[in-house]
């Protein structure tokens, strides 16, 4: 499988990152590159086996259900949260218009 | 005259420490004094010599109170700056995460605060991880501190992604560092520098607090001297932790007491894949090295077959692309880091301006291909079916490990080589990491020794994979290397 300009033009749009026309012409050598070498996992045969999506079987723990029971992942901390935002107001992210 | 404390190991350190031989301020300050003066690797992207010497001082009044010390009291180290460090910048080596203070420790950092260890600053890295040369960083290339010589003063790769851990150990600008893992970025850097760097069984480090790249990959890890200290740093670093759901929750063995280089009654597998086409010749020899010299400590050699081996790689650079695109889709310009804003721009548009300013052109073309390979229609070819070769994978070591105790492989396909020889070509830069890949996928502990120089006079690492949890034997196999290769090279100082 391989991509053209509108493709990757396209998934730059789904990744969030704006590019030129120009980068996208020159992204699509280089993707196809990448793409066509992956593309030899296609020949393994893997009927049969299953996916694997964690390598040690590892059963999702519950927390105790209380609030604040470890404070460094609990709640009451806003200050520290916004602290990094380049924008924060009255206690709130801030961000460009989202509705027109 | 003093002697010159920069020249110690963790274990001297520690040991030196605790006997009243020099006080933790003075290591700190002799480790200090030689990061100030070796700028030229651009191994550490900020430096925090006070941060070091207040902990340093907390270590010697604990001493004169006379309570007991942690494992790693005294001995000063290097972060890799992917591990968020509260109060201290922490920013992955990208734009987007310029100016972050984190308000909070990574795990892995706390624990090593907590055994007594003092940071001297934030190392230098590959760009989110993404890199074998650590020239994706966007504050510039980290310089391994190996030079061919007679002449030949090009600046080497030292590998990546954990660049700047790699060149500031060889470059004793501190006893150790931090280092993580996903493919290859402990064992590959530490093979082109000359040291010894471990990846853990997948799980055994919490990944709380480091910057996610591929959460089902990422490992934390130590990078040092010599196995010992390795595995006293491991030690530290290890252990349970409920924040992260992949953490195993298994106590951490205590890995320096079992150190033993008798290999007698192990087996040692040697896989016929990794005899791949287009190895070096000195890699080659180093290999048939390190076989004679397990067999020395009296280990059985046995052959043995990893069918899937050439796929672990494309495989590979499906999965971790995945993960990435959708790890790094947090970073939006809205609550860290950098933000672009366009005249005019909606909030679709600042995602997108930021995004497209922050991340550098490999971080770009990772999160391109994971989005590609999870979007519709392509999700099966690629994604499902890169997983299904990770079961193979991962098959394959387990059938293995029915035969043998553990494989010993190349760690990297050549030596270090000269910044700008592969950074345009990212096939050939991904191609660094196929010895290291294939244990990353089946998330076993690995780690790489030093065992000798090439024709040019530039290090080589041979690397040992163990079974699920058992570092121990990974461990040990690497002492006995170590005992019987006496690495004792070191680059001349020239920075």
């Amino acid at each position: 499988m391989s991509v053209d300009k509108e493709t990757v033009t396209k998934i730059a749009s789904l990744a969030r990152i704006a590019i030129s026309d120009d980068e996208a012409g020159a992204l699509v050598p280089e993707l196809n590159n990448i793409l066509d070498w992956v593309d030899q996992l296609g020949e393994v045969d893997v009927s049969g086996v299953e996916p694997m999506s964690a390598v040690i079987p590892n059963k999702l723990r519950m927390r105790e259900d209380i609030i604040n029971a470890d404070p460094l992942t609990g709640g009451g901390v806003r200050d520290k949260i916004l602290a990094n935002a380049p924008d924060a107001e009255d206690g709130f992210f801030a961000v460009p218009k989202v509705i027109e | 005259m003093m002697r010159d404390l920069t020249e110690l190991g963790i274990a001297a350190i520690r040991d030196g420490v605790a006997a009243g031989e020099f006080t933790a301020v003075e290591v700190t300050e002799a480790f200090n004094a030689n990061v100030a003066a070796a700028r030229a690797l651009n191994a550490f992207i900020v430096e925090t010599p006070e941060i070091a010497l207040d902990m340093a001082k907390a270590v010697d009044a604990d001493r004169a109170a006379g309570k007991e010390l942690g494992k790693m009291a005294g001995v000063p180290i290097g972060m890799k700056d992917l591990f968020c460090t509260e109060g201290t910048q922490t920013t992955a080596a990208s734009t987007i995460l310029s100016g972050f203070v984190p308000h909070y420790e990574s795990t892995v950092s706390a624990n090593l605060w907590k055994a007594g260890a003092a940071m001297l600053g934030k190392l230098n890295l590959d760009q989110f991880a993404m890199g074998s040369s650590n020239e994706t960083s966007a504050f510039g290339n980290v310089i391994s501190p190996w030079r061919i010589g007679g002449g030949n003063d090009a600046p080497l790769a030292p590998g990546g992604s954990s660049g700047g851990s790699s060149s500031a150990v060889s470059a004793r600008l501190c006893p150790a560092a931090t280092g993580t893992d996903t493919g290859g970025s402990i064992r590959q850097p530490a093979a082109f520098t000359g040291i010894t760097g471990v990846k853990p069984t997948y799980g055994r480090c919490s990944r709380w607090g480091v910057v996610a790249f591929a959460s089902s990959l990422d490992q934390a890890g130590p990078m040092a001297h010599d196995v010992r200290d390795c595995a006293i740093m491991l030690g530290s670093m290890a252990g349970f932790d409920p924040k992260d759901t992949t953490s195993l929750d298994l106590p951490v063995p205590d890995w320096e007491a079992a150190l033993s280089s008798d290999m007698r009654g192990k087996k040692v597998g040697i896989p016929r894949e990794y005899r791949m086409d287009g190895t070096d010749q000195d890699i080659l020899e180093s290999w048939d090295k390190g076989i004679a010299w397990l067999k020395d400590a009296g280990a059985q050699i046995i052959d043995i077959s990893l069918p899937h081996t050439q796929y672990a790689l494309p495989a590979y650079y499906i999965i971790a692309p995945a993960e990435a695109s959708s790890n790094l889709s947090r970073y939006d310009g809205v609550r860290y880091g950098m933000r672009e804003v366009p005249e005019g721009a909606n909030l679709q548009d600042m995602y997108a301006a930021t995004r497209s300013a922050g991340f550098g052109p490999e971080v770009k073309r990772r999160i391109m291909i994971g989005t590609y390979v999870l979007s519709a229609g392509f999700y099966d070819a690629y994604y499902t079916q890169a997983q299904k070769v990770r079961t193979l994978i991962s098959q394959d070591f387990e059938a293995a490990f029915q035969k043998c105790d553990v494989i010993l492989a190349p760690t990297t396909p050549t030596a270090s080589f000269s910044l700008g020889d592969k950074s345009k070509d990212p096939l050939a830069m991904y191609l660094n990491d196929v010895f290291a890949v294939p244990a990353s996928m089946a998330g076993l502990p690995a780690l790489s020794v030093p065992c000798g120089l090439n024709k040019d006079g530039l290090p080589l690492g041979l690397q040992i994979i163990g079974n699920m949890l058992d570092e121990q034997s990974v461990l040990n196999a690497g002492l006995a290397i170590e005992e019987r290769a006496g690495f004792t090279a070191r680059p001349d100082k020239w920075w």
